[in-house]
């Protein structure tokens, strides 16, 4: 059942929720492989049949052009929730730790158990993946889940919690819509782990409650990504892999949007050019007409990028775009070159449709410029040379790295996805989203066959030596120290 | 004692000596890992020397607990160093070729690791292992409860380590407030909630990922065991596994005994066999004893006595010296439930044991308590081993033994709810001091050029099949030959 009202979602309704939940959970009812199963069925049949109720919610959010919306979001979602069945049994199965000498005679393993009741905060540049695919996650591993989605995607919230309450097991499934106030009410109570997505402001928050209660926290945050072009690379696809992952990535609202651009001087201009040409034949001519570009989301963000755009020393770095339209929340892709590092543009995560491209005088500054940065969530390289990709991976922090592309390695399923430093931290997607959201315990299993008394009271300096040559002397150093003499 | 502009220095120092990527270096990490174990071995006689005053340790408890595990910590991270830090393949499909995937682990940057006074030269360089293993610069925060043992880390880390790179940061509360207000890269911190709950909100003021080794009441199940000398062998492991490990003073020590009514009172009179030939007949002048650690735990511990219901439920030892802070070996038969014994983490040489009707209640009993750092069944009856190691959730579990787990290289340790969060040991050390960082590598050649706006029915098509991987239908699109 969805708790939608604004402001009747208190602290009392929540813990009464918490309460509801982990008799859920406690009923041991989640663990099975048979329920998670059916849940993941559940969901991808949600996504499947619900299809183009999806899409128009998307479209009323956030203006996403539907090829965009099916792409990176009904398509992700659907390939997680297969993935996750495909693999859930090898995923549940216990893996076997060896054992060494320390231990002998012992056998262990390392058992996935689910952490319990869940809360996952969504956010709204996405609404429906990274909303579903954490929750896929969750259930995977067997928890309870409470899913809050973001107040800024309101139609895609509402459908969540509309399409939930009717794919999947209530009972241990909700969702909790609202602002500020519900997410608040939801922070106080104990959950057994807490994944968001969103701003590092908010990070900080959610962390500072986790704090309180002592909950593991994954944080998924942003950060301004870079995109290091050296001369020389294939322009147009450099270009247009550039520009794909920013305007088509819902109009530079991305957490790894390529934030800015950094190249040599000499090479600007034509990195420039290309991208003119290569965003005209993406958008048309008139790209503030074009159906193939996503709005700003709110007035809020509007507002937000407008005031970068409107700092001293800013606008008169535009190269190409610029134009805006308040009233439709569009901001046309816009190129600015060498913009002062003091402005906000430069500073703070753009999240719009904004590239400053920053020059130096030798590709190799570059890295210089993006560790000035706190660590961001991706880094992107555009380089034909070996050395330059060789020191990227090596001196280049950030969550993930891609060469000569931008943003796919989010589809990989196989690679961890999380922010390092300001960025985040833990991980998800694939595999990892199970282990996020389980405990890992180890078990060892001993035999009552051998012992070493040596471990036991009373001590006495023979007990020590063979400690020692147990512990670590190896089959040689043991035989000696029983025969009563030690190797030092 | 550090005043907060030699902090500042000496902060500053650690990140330009991380900044200048020396520790990046397999090299480096191997001299330090090496140093480490030249450390331990070198001044084995002054670390013994210092776990007896601080702790009462004897030298085998010192070894078996401390000195050597982590003589054999250091010879696994050496051993399988090259491995954790060469790049893992990550698996595409077919259809990505050329595109490679991988996943790099590379530092976090400068760490905190603040230690505690059980095992203070334990708990203090087993996280430095894995840091620096990992190739991180690292401050060390011993506790100031053993103040030996933290002198002797702070004289001696600085000869064999390197000074740039490794610190030791000794003080009080008020040092550790200090630390914790500085930025760090991640803590990794073992003691208490209460100030478990202080570290994470610092950390959160720098969203500093943190793990969290924490405390709890471990239960151990004894189950009845037919065989005489499985019986035995359980008994000793038992024993050792509370009053042997620093004197029940261990945060994966055996809290409290469930049993059932009608096997308890054999067991209270093998366990006191068995205490009795491990400690004597007079174990205040036993030297296998710690003693506590300080006179605030001595009268904590005696507190939980003082409740008559309570000290009516001694069914063995009692007896306390706050001169010289010995406890004695003690077991309590059914103390009241709501008593601070049974709801609070004891750490300490008392042992209650809790009987009940039937074994198979222990599961709930359990569950009605947070998550400890361990949970430990004596059984033979594999149905209930499957029945606790799934119903019941803990940092770790152990079956007929306790305490081992925490030697075991290949098994992480860490907490679970209560308990904390995060693990380490063996190649999870290395892991948590590590970001693993996915790279993905495309090449300029191949590209799916319908990933491209401007949108269109046909594209929409094609990347329906592409997610599908579903070649045939991409070649017939793009001959024109399928349509929606």
């Amino acid at each position: 059942m969805a708790e939608k009202l604004k402001g009747t979602f208190d602290v009392h309704k929540a813990a009464s929720l918490m309460n509801e939940l982990r008799s859920s959970f406690n009923t041991g009812r989640t663990r099975s492989y048979e329920w998670r199963v059916a849940q993941l069925q559940s969901i991808a049949k949600l996504v499947d049949e619900r299809e183009k109720e999806i899409l128009h919610a998307l479209y009323t959010d956030l203006s996403k052009p539907e090829c965009e919306a099916f792409v990176s979001e009904i398509s992700m979602t659907k390939a997680s929730c297969k993935l996750a069945l495909k693999e859930l049994k090898r995923w549940m199965k216990p893996e076997k730790a060896k054992t060494s000498m320390a231990t002998f005679p012992s056998s262990a393993e390392i058992v996935s158990e689910p952490f319990g009741v869940v809360l996952i905060i969504s956010t709204w540049n996405y609404p429906l993946l990274l909303s579903l695919d954490p929750v896929i996650g969750a259930i995977a591993a067997g928890n309870v889940v409470v899913l809050k989605p973001s107040e800024i995607s309101p139609a895609t919230s509402s459908l969540l919690a509309k399409l939930l309450e009717e794919y999947v097991d209530n009972s241990a499934i909700r969702v909790v819509e609202g602002a500020v106030a519900e997410t608040s009410a939801l922070l106080e109570q104990k959950w057994d782990k807490i994944f968001y997505i969103g701003s590092t402001r908010v990070g900080r928050i959610v962390m500072a409650a986790a704090a309180k209660q002592l909950t593991p926290v994954i944080l998924e945050l942003g950060g301004k990504c870079p995109a290091v072009v050296d001369p020389n690379v294939n322009l147009q696809v450099a270009a247009r892999r550039i520009i794909a992952g920013k305007w088509a990535c819902n109009n530079g609202q991305a957490c790894i949007a390529p934030d800015y651009v950094i190249t040599t001087k000499a090479f600007a201009q034509k990195l420039i050019d290309a991208m003119k040409n290569e965003l005209e034949v993406f958008f048309g001519n008139d790209p503030m007409e074009s159906k193939d570009l996503s709005r700003i989301v709110n007035s809020n963000h509007f507002a937000r990028l407008k005031k970068m755009l409107d700092e001293e020393e800013v606008s008169s770095k535009i190269v190409h775009g610029g134009q805006w339209d308040e009233k439709r929340l569009k901001i046309a892709p816009t190129i600015l070159l060498d913009v002062p590092e003091e402005t906000i543009l430069m500073k703070e995560e753009i999240f719009g449709p904004l590239l400053p491209i920053h020059t130096v005088d030798k590709l190799k500054e570059s890295f210089d410029v993006i560790k000035s940065k706190s660590k961001p969530l991706a880094a992107y390289l555009f380089t034909n040379r070996k050395e330059v990709k060789k020191a990227f991976v090596e001196n280049i922090s950030a969550g993930g790295i891609l060469i000569n592309d931008t943003v796919l390695h989010l589809t990989v399923p196989t690679l961890p996805f999380g922010g390092v430093g300001d960025s985040g931290m833990g991980s998800y997607h694939g595999k990892f989203s199970f282990d996020a959201f389980s405990h890992k315990k180890a078990v060892l299993y001993r035999s009552f066959a051998g012992d070493a008394t040596a471990r036991y009271p009373p001590y006495t300096p023979k007990k020590l030596r063979l400690l020692k040559a147990l512990i670590n002397g190896g089959i040689f150093g043991i035989i000696l120290a029983l025969l009563g003499r030690t190797k030092n | 004692m550090e005043s907060p502009k030699s902090l500042e220095k000496d902060l500053k120092e650690l990140r330009e000596s991380f900044r200048c990527g020396k520790t990046k270096e397999a090299a480096w990490r191997m001299r330090q890992l090496k140093g480490l174990s030249t450390l331990l071995k070198e001044k084995e006689e002054g670390i013994f020397d210092a776990l007896r005053r601080d702790m009462g340790k004897h030298k085998a408890e010192a070894y078996r607990d401390e000195i050597g595990t982590l003589i054999k910590s250091i010879n696994y991270a050496l051993a399988n160093l090259k491995g954790w830090m060469s790049a893992k393949k990550a698996p595409l499909p077919l259809g990505a070729f050329p595109t490679t995937a991988e996943v790099v682990s590379e530092p976090l940057g400068v760490v905190l690791i603040i230690s505690t006074w059980n095992f203070p030269i334990g708990l203090s360089l087993e996280p430095l292992i894995g840091a620096l293993a990992a190739g991180n610069t690292v401050v060390i925060k011993p506790s100031e409860l053993t103040p030996t043992c933290s002198s002797l880390l702070a004289n001696t880390i600085p000869i064999y380590l390197d000074n740039s790179a490794v610190k030791i940061i000794e003080g009080d509360a008020s040092v550790g407030e200090q630390l914790l207000r500085h930025k760090w890269d991640k803590i990794l911190f073992t003691g208490s909630a209460r100030v478990g709950r202080m570290v994470m909100l610092a950390a959160a003021e720098h969203l500093t990922p943190v793990t969290l080794e924490l405390g709890g009441k471990c239960p151990a199940v004894v189950d009845c065991i037919p065989n005489s000398r499985d019986r035995t062998m359980a008994m000793k492991r038992i024993v050792v596994g509370k009053y042997g490990t620093c004197a029940g003073q261990a945060c994966i020590a055996i809290d409290y005994i469930l049993v059932e009514k009608k096997n308890a009172a054999a067991l209270v009179e093998a366990l006191t066999f068995r205490i009795k030939s491990m400690f004597g007949d007079n174990p205040r002048a036993s030297n296998s004893l710690a003693r506590i650690v300080n006179r605030h735990h001595f009268l904590r511990l005696k507190n939980l006595l003082v409740d008559p219901k309570v000290q009516a439920c001694v069914v063995y030892g009692g007896s306390m010296d706050e001169n010289t802070l010995f406890v004695e070996p003690t077991i309590l038969l059914d103390p009241p439930h709501d008593a601070d014994i049974m709801t609070e983490e004891i750490f300490g040489p008392l042992l209650p044991i809790i009987t009940l009707n039937s074994i198979e209640e222990s599961i709930e009993f359990i569950n009605l308590k947070p998550k400890a750092p361990a949970a430990y069944i004596f059984t033979k009856n594999e149905s209930l081993m499957k029945r606790m190691i799934s119903e019941t959730s803990s940092g770790s579990l152990a079956i007929n033994d306790c305490i081992t787990q925490f030697a075991a290289d290949t098994l992480p340790f860490g907490g679970v709810g209560e308990s904390g969060f995060g693990r380490y040991h063996g190649k999870f050390s290395f892991h948590t001091f590590s970001h693993e960082k996915g790279i993905l590598r495309r090449s300029f050649l191949t590209e799916f050029w319908f990933r491209f706006p401007p949108w269109n029915n046909n594209k929409l098509l094609l990347l329906r099949a592409a997610y599908i991987f579903d070649y045939i239908a991409i070649v017939l699109i793009v001959l024109g030959l399928k349509k929606s």
